[in-house]
């Protein structure tokens, strides 16, 4: 058991980083090319997927290989509105995508999650996982929505008949989008709902003794990181102008769980920091070795999942902070009513 | 169900069996819980207390028998349901949540009755504040509430499951062994922490100590090899022959 110090839980670096990220966001297009400005979009939109995992994994303890599943269904539905129905307004499909994420979530949360019994961290990895797996294959032989090829370009977002144009147009929306959903979850993992979330984590089989229907929080965090996977699958169809079957399978689940995983499980920050260093990696490792850079990057993975289980935030993050305060003496609350005041001396 | 001696019970345990694999750690327990009692089970290691409290609280099913709590028949109740009709309790093993603070390990109990809408919108933090300080008070861990919980001695752990246990205000109390690894002095305290719930709640505890049940309860159940060797109140069952032959030289 690490030592509790007064020292530990005042330290907070979370914080810190989520200012600098978010100031880093703001300026770069300022400073850089179209090229790295429609990079760093893809970040944010993939983003967006990697806090749909890590809340379901990071806090509810959902092993789901299903995230792309969610991404991908919401993609297709978005694009075929688009190119059979012509609607392209970002008010219409930005709230479809997020309902297909939701029912689709759903679905399957009834399949996997909110069954009869408590289902091992193990059946639900696979329930997900073959879930994204059959859902693609059907998309691969279905013609109507295009087969092996996808659906291929998609006419622009459109906000009030004006186009959302890849390039800092699309950057800024993105980001405003990942920021809210980002703070939305950020007050949801602090809440006295969050509090039961670690509980969960920590002690799944004593909470129920309190009385908490464990499956029930597990089947409410899973549809809401289905509807937040539905978002990020809507914008990801639009800013690369095409859908296809990759999309929904179990290769993008699995590059989701090793996003987080190499960024850092249950912080929520930790997952966007996975995608913008992976992709970066990825980026200047297939600039100097054309074919091997996976095996570099595979192992480079190995050894942060191996050696720092608690990812890259690990290094600066305790493990106080990552799991958290929630009564009344978060941090966030400490400055109302300063606990030392009930300081009595025990015998 | 039959209220016994006048006071209503509690938890009304009727044949219970527990059979695991080939060994029968139950053989067909009853157990009455009657209405503010301090109610003792001893027995030798493996005579299936730790079984039984289990199977009362939903961690076990039962094989065979019932078990019926405030009147309804709970025994195919989970134990959430339990728990929420009124049922605290504290394993043999303790576990508390080390990771998390102090307060945050009674926070969690005592929110477990509320919505989970309530809990989203973090509606409770402030009105559950005091109970939750009253009950840190009463168990002497009020004075680092943001200390995790992992940090604090063994003894000050198994306070603060009982403290969690009884903030959830039960109307039974189960208890596995509270005192196993404290020091004479954490026992004696102990006794005193567990006094004053007489008045709110039942309580039906596992104890090695002797002195201790004799000071705290009112009846006792003995069991061995799995079946009810005799029960009663305290003085009577402590001195019966068949529990002398059957536990304290056994
Ligand atoms: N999960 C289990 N599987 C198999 N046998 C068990 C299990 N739990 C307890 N037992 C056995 O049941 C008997 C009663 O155990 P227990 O209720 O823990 O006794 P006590 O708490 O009185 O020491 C013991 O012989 C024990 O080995
Ligand atoms: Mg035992």
């Amino acid at each position: 058991m690490p030592p509790a110090t007064a020292s530990t839980s005042k330290r907070r670096v979370i914080p810190w980083i989520e200012g600098i990220l978010l100031v880093l966001f703001l300026l770069l297009p300022l400073a850089v090319d179209d090229f790295w400005v429609l990079f760093v979009t893809r970040a944010f939109i993939l983003g967006l997927l990697a806090l749909s995992f890590d809340l379901v994994w990071g806090y509810a303890g959902i092993l789901s290989f299903g995230q792309a599943l969610f991404f991908g269904v919401a993609g297709y539905c978005c694009a075929l509105l688009a190119t059979k129905a012509g609607i392209t307004s970002i008010l219409v499909l930005l709230p479809v995508a997020a309902l297909a994420g939701l029912v689709v979530s759903l679905m399957l949360a009834f399949l996997v999650i909110l069954g009869k019994r408590v289902p091992t961290t193990v059946f639900v990895a696979l329930g997900t996982l073959t879930g994204s797996y059959v859902v693609e294959r059907l998309a691969r032989g279905w013609s109507y929505v295009g087969g092996q090829n996808g659906i291929p370009s998609l006419p622009r977002l459109t906000l009030f008949g004006h186009e959302i144009a890849e390039g800092p147009v699309y950057y800024y929306f993105a980001l405003a989008i990942l920021a809210l959903i980002y703070l939305g979850l950020r007050w949801l993992t602090r809440s006295q709902f969050g509090l039961v979330l670690a509980g969960i984590r920590e002690q799944e089989a004593r909470i129920t003794f309190f009385g908490y229907h464990v499956q029930n929080y597990k089947g409410v965090v899973f549809a809401i990181a289905g509807l937040i996977a539905g978002i990020s699958g809507g914008l990801y169809a639009f800013h690369e102008g095409y859908v296809g079957p990759g999309q929904l399978g179990p290769v993008l689940s699995t590059q989701v769980v090793l996003y987080v995983l190499f960024g850092g499980v249950g912080t929520l920050i930790g997952g966007i920091i996975g995608v913008s260093m992976i992709d970066l990696f990825s980026y200047y490792l297939s600039q100097i070795w054309e074919t091997g850079w996976p095996i570099v990057l595979g192992l480079l993975l190995l050894i942060v999942v191996m050696f720092k289980p608690t990812g890259l935030i690990g290094f600066l993050v305790t493990a106080r902070e990552r799991v958290g305060s929630f009564g009344r003496f978060a941090p966030e609350l400490k400055d109302a009513k300063k606990p030392q005041a009930a300081a009595t001396e025990t015998p | 169900m039959n209220p016994t001696s006048g006071a209503s019970s509690v938890l009304e345990v009727r044949g219970v069996k527990k059979i695991y694999a080939t060994l029968t750690a139950l053989g067909g327990v009853d157990l009455t819980v009657t209405e503010r009692s301090f109610h003792g089970l001893i027995g030798p290691n493996g005579s299936g207390k730790s079984t039984l409290l289990k199977s009362i609280a939903g961690a076990e099913t039962p094989t065979e028998g019932t078990v019926g709590f405030l009147g309804n028949d709970i025994t195919q109740a989970t134990p959430a349901e339990r728990s929420r009709a009124g049922m605290s309790l504290k394993f043999q093993i303790t576990s508390i949540l080390p990771m998390l603070s102090v307060y945050d390990n009674v926070l969690l109990a005592v929110q477990a009755q509320d919505s989970m809408l309530a809990l989203l919108l973090s509606r409770t933090r402030e009105p559950l504040h005091h109970r939750i300080m009253d009950m840190l008070v009463q168990f002497r861990l009020d004075y680092r509430p943001d200390e995790l919980a992992g940090a604090l001695s063994h003894g000050q752990q198994q306070w603060l499951e009982i403290a969690m246990a009884l903030a959830r205000e039960p109307k039974l109390l189960l208890l596995d062994e509270p005192t196993a690894g404290m020091s004479p002095q954490e026992r004696r305290a102990t006794g005193k922490l567990l006094a004053p719930i007489r008045e709110r709640c039942s309580l039906l505890i596992v104890e090695h100590d002797l002195d201790f049940i004799r000071d705290i309860c009112d009846t006792l159940t003995v069991l061995d090899q799995g079946l009810v060797v005799d029960s009663g109140p305290t003085q009577i069952v402590q001195n019966s022959a068949k529990v002398k032959e059957a536990y304290f030289h056994a």
